[in-house]
């Protein structure tokens, strides 16, 4: 625990304030190629246009809130179809539990959008500000005019990224190139500004200030990590096997000739002067870890500098550690097991039902409700009605004519109210693009077909250009 | 807290609270500070809400709050913008002809719209709420009417009502109280009544004289239901061949009718309702399945 010296009293404790170290290697090079990629994603996704017609929006990924469709590339998901986001969901509840089995926290230290910004609000501070000494120093110095103006660039770059992250965030809920248009010369839409500003003062407060105490008290994964985490799973950790004791670099020389035991570990603090959240690699496995491997590549930086093997902080397992002090055979790493499996085929299972149901699902779609006041009208020639409110579902970018047919009792006849279209004897619903129609539709059946209560019928709606055919099932009602 | 009753907990390192139950310790593991300081803040936004919105309750009303604000005040000014923006589309009902509406998808929608709603506040008490009617409460859905039912007819019924006593051009007509006026003689009711029965192809009862009953159908009846009782939109008499009936079709049911008369009253709208609902009215009324 960095906060376990209580100035303030027993229930609270003051933030202490983290300045990591600048760091290269393997680890830090990986994390600033997710940086540049998931950021890029981000900034850039809005302006890429994917071609949908002269009915439809060009925008690859569009949240369509005012027409309430979602656009994602060649999928287009209307609101009732939104429980494919319940599908996600659950594929990204799995991925994360399945990364975690392999690797632990691999998701903290490299993917999360807090890790992410907070990287690059560092990038930022470390530019200004300089390394972890030169920015200890200047807190700890008088307010000078350097140290003015340093701050206020700090915060002005801040504040500029934090205002490019709302900026983009907008982009995704209306045409991106128009958007920035209008923002610019202040037409946009009020909500736009007002999302901007939200966005603006999260990401400048989490990211620049609030850091690694949101991932140590705000967020709700290191506690649910720590339940589904094994013994099987690689986490990084310090192996002190190879470790202790620790010593100087002398120390251990002397005590490698006189054949005593040394540590490889010699107390040189880069591990925790990297460190993102501020921690002790070296007590362990930790709640605040974030498993960002910076200690890897601090340590392995120092190691290769005093001519030891790399590797005393690596992804590895307590169970190894003790296996290898206690002189057993270690484990070999094991990515393939029981809950590695379950998850996987989860995954697949969930994502396979979402590609077959999104693959194969109807472009049109028929509902009806049938009238209940009354629910059925008797005419004047004796014959019987009963009225449906229909409404058919377009979901392509073309305007789309529908037949009506019946199968019912003999002699059942459908027309549409207050529409006069025909083709071959049958009423024909036009629907415009990308929309529905609702419509009244009255099926009648003749006094000699009327045998019983309750006959089912089949309402068809065929499209007269595809062949598309979609139905509806209800029961036609008489008097009996 | 390096006071030197400071109990640290062996194995994790941190201090306790020094509370113990049954040999277990509670470890001490503080919030942070920023964490309290934005409850204080949220005490504090409460004092701003106390200020901006309507808070305490006071004894006979409450702290208004400078803004003054109240829901009931919002949903009138969201009320009254609907309206307007109502207004401006309903407008254009109001300048075209009923047909006219019908032919534009637009309008006839809007028309519906607004038709249903004050069809629901209007004419459901007596008609119901798809019009389904009830014992001399016409069935709107059906294709039996009494006083027609192009668009016209049904706007014309709607503007001025039936019988109504405030409107000089409501439709009229009334019926005679054969029996209860000694018109006709109780056995000569039951006579027309089984006549009236087998126009519509019902049974009759037994020994009953067509012959009889025809000839009093003839000289009583046939003047407004006409010669076949295929009855006559005009006078508003209704068509006694078809299986509608509003009064009921049984042979006690059609005496109690000959006897005593029937007349259905119907409020003249065009007083009640402006002219675009009861257009929009007429619109909802012949869509329901049975507008000629």
């Amino acid at each position: 625990m960095s906060s376990t010296d209580l100035d303030d009293g027993p229930l609270y404790a003051t933030a202490q304030k983290v300045y990591p170290q600048s760091v290269t290697g393997f680890y830090r090079r990986l994390k600033w190629i997710v940086l540049v990629v998931t950021l890029g994603i981000y900034y850039f996704l809005p302006f890429v246009r994917w071609d949908r017609g002269s009915n439809l929006p060009n925008q690859a990924v569009l949240v369509d809130l005012t027409n309430r469709r979602f656009y994602f590339f060649p999928i287009e998901i209307w609101p009732q179809e939104v429980y494919y986001f319940t599908g996600l969901l659950v594929i990204a509840a799995m991925v994360l539990f399945l990364m975690n089995a392999i690797a632990g926290r691999i998701w903290c230290g490299y993917l999360c959008p807090q890790t992410v910004w907070t990287d690059l609000y560092l990038a930022v501070e470390r530019l200004v500000e300089g390394d972890r000494r030169e920015r200890i120093k200047l807190d700890e110095r008088v307010w000078d005019l350097d140290k003015i103006f340093r701050k206020i660039a700090k915060h002005f770059i801040w504040l500029g990224i934090a205002w490019w992250t709302g900026g983009a965030w907008v982009l995704y809920f209306a045409d991106a190139p128009t958007l920035v248009r209008e923002l610019a010369t202040f037409e946009a839409p009020m909500a736009a500004y007002v999302w901007i500003g939200i966005l603006t003062f999260t990401t400048y407060a989490l990211a620049g200030w609030m850091r690694e105490q949101v991932c140590t008290y705000m967020c709700p994964w290191p506690r649910i990590q720590a339940a589904l985490t094994d013994d099987e799973a690689y986490n990084v950790t310090y192996r002190y096997d190879r470790g202790e004791p620790r010593m100087s670099l002398k120390g251990a020389k002397r005590a490698r000739d006189a054949g005593v035991p040394a540590g490889d570990c010699v107390d040189c603090n880069q591990c925790v002067a990297v460190c993102p959240t501020g921690i002790d690699i070296r007590h362990g496995a930790q709640l605040e870890c974030i498993q960002c491997s910076l200690c890897m590549d601090a340590c392995d930086t120092v190691m290769t500098k005093i001519g030891r093997p790399t590797g005393l902080i690596a992804f590895d397992t307590d169970n190894n550690i003790k296996a290898r002090i206690a002189g057993t055979p270690e484990k070999p790493f094991h990515p393939i097991r029981a809950r590695t499996l379950v998850y996987f085929a989860l995954i697949t299972i969930v994502g396979g039902a979402m590609v077959f149901q999104l693959a194969t699902r109807s472009t049109a779609g028929i509902n009806l409700i049938h009238d209940r006041t009354p629910l059925f009208v008797l005419h004047s020639d004796g014959s019987v009605h009963n009225a449906f409110t229909v409404r058919l579902f377009n979901k392509r970018p073309d305007t789309r004519p529908f037949a009506l047919t019946v199968d019912g009792p003999p002699g059942a006849q459908i027309e549409v109210v207050n529409v006069s279209a025909t083709s071959d004897w049958r009423p024909v619903v036009t629907v415009d693009a990308d929309a529905t129609r609702e419509v009244r539709v009255l099926v009648t059946v003749p006094k000699a077909s009327l045998k019983e209560k309750s006959v089912p019928i089949t309402i068809k709606a065929s499209d007269l250009f595809a062949g598309e055919v979609v139905i509806a099932k209800d029961h036609f009602f008489g008097p009996g | 807290m390096a006071g030197q009753n400071e109990d640290r907990d062996h194995i994790t390192g941190t201090a306790t609270t020094g509370h113990e139950w049954d040999g277990i310790k509670e470890l001490n593991t503080p919030l942070p500070r920023w964490w309290l300081n934005i409850f204080y803040a949220t005490i504090i936004w409460a004092f701003g809400y106390w200020v901006v919105y309507p808070s305490w309750p006071l004894i006979s009303s409450h702290l208004p709050g400078v803004t003054g604000y109240s829901s009931r005040a919002e949903v009138a000014v969201e009320l009254d913008a609907l309206k307007a923006k109502r207004t401006a589309a309903a407008a254009d009902l109001g300048k075209v002809e009923l047909a006219a509406i019908k032919a534009d998808p637009k309008l006839l929608s809007l028309a519906l719209a607004q038709g249903k709603a004050a069809f629901g506040d209007n004419c459901a008490p007596c008609h119901g709420l798809g019009g389904a009617g009830s014992k001399g409460y016409p069935n709107l859905n059906d294709d039996d009417w009494l006083w027609g039912g192009t668009l016209q007819d049904i706007h014309t019924t709607l503007q001025h009502g039936i019988r109504s006593t405030n409107d000089d051009k409501t439709r009229i007509s009334a019926m005679p109280a054969f029996g209860k006026d000694g018109i006709l003689k109780k056995e000569e009711v039951r006579l027309v009544a089984n006549y009236v029965r087998t126009l519509s192809g019902l049974s009759t009862e037994t020994g009953f004289d067509k012959a009889k009953g025809e000839k009093l159908f003839a000289e009583n009846c046939a003047a407004c239901h006409g010669d076949k009782g295929a009855g006559n939109k005009e006078l508003g008499a209704p068509n006694l061949t078809d299986a509608i009936w509003l009064y009921g079709s049984s042979i006690d049911e059609i005496v109690e009718t000959v006897t005593n008369s029937r007349a259905g009253l119907m409020p003249a709208w065009g007083a009640r309702l402006d002219p675009i609902t009861v257009k929009s009215l007429a619109i909802y009324v012949h869509s329901l399945g049975g507008g000629k």
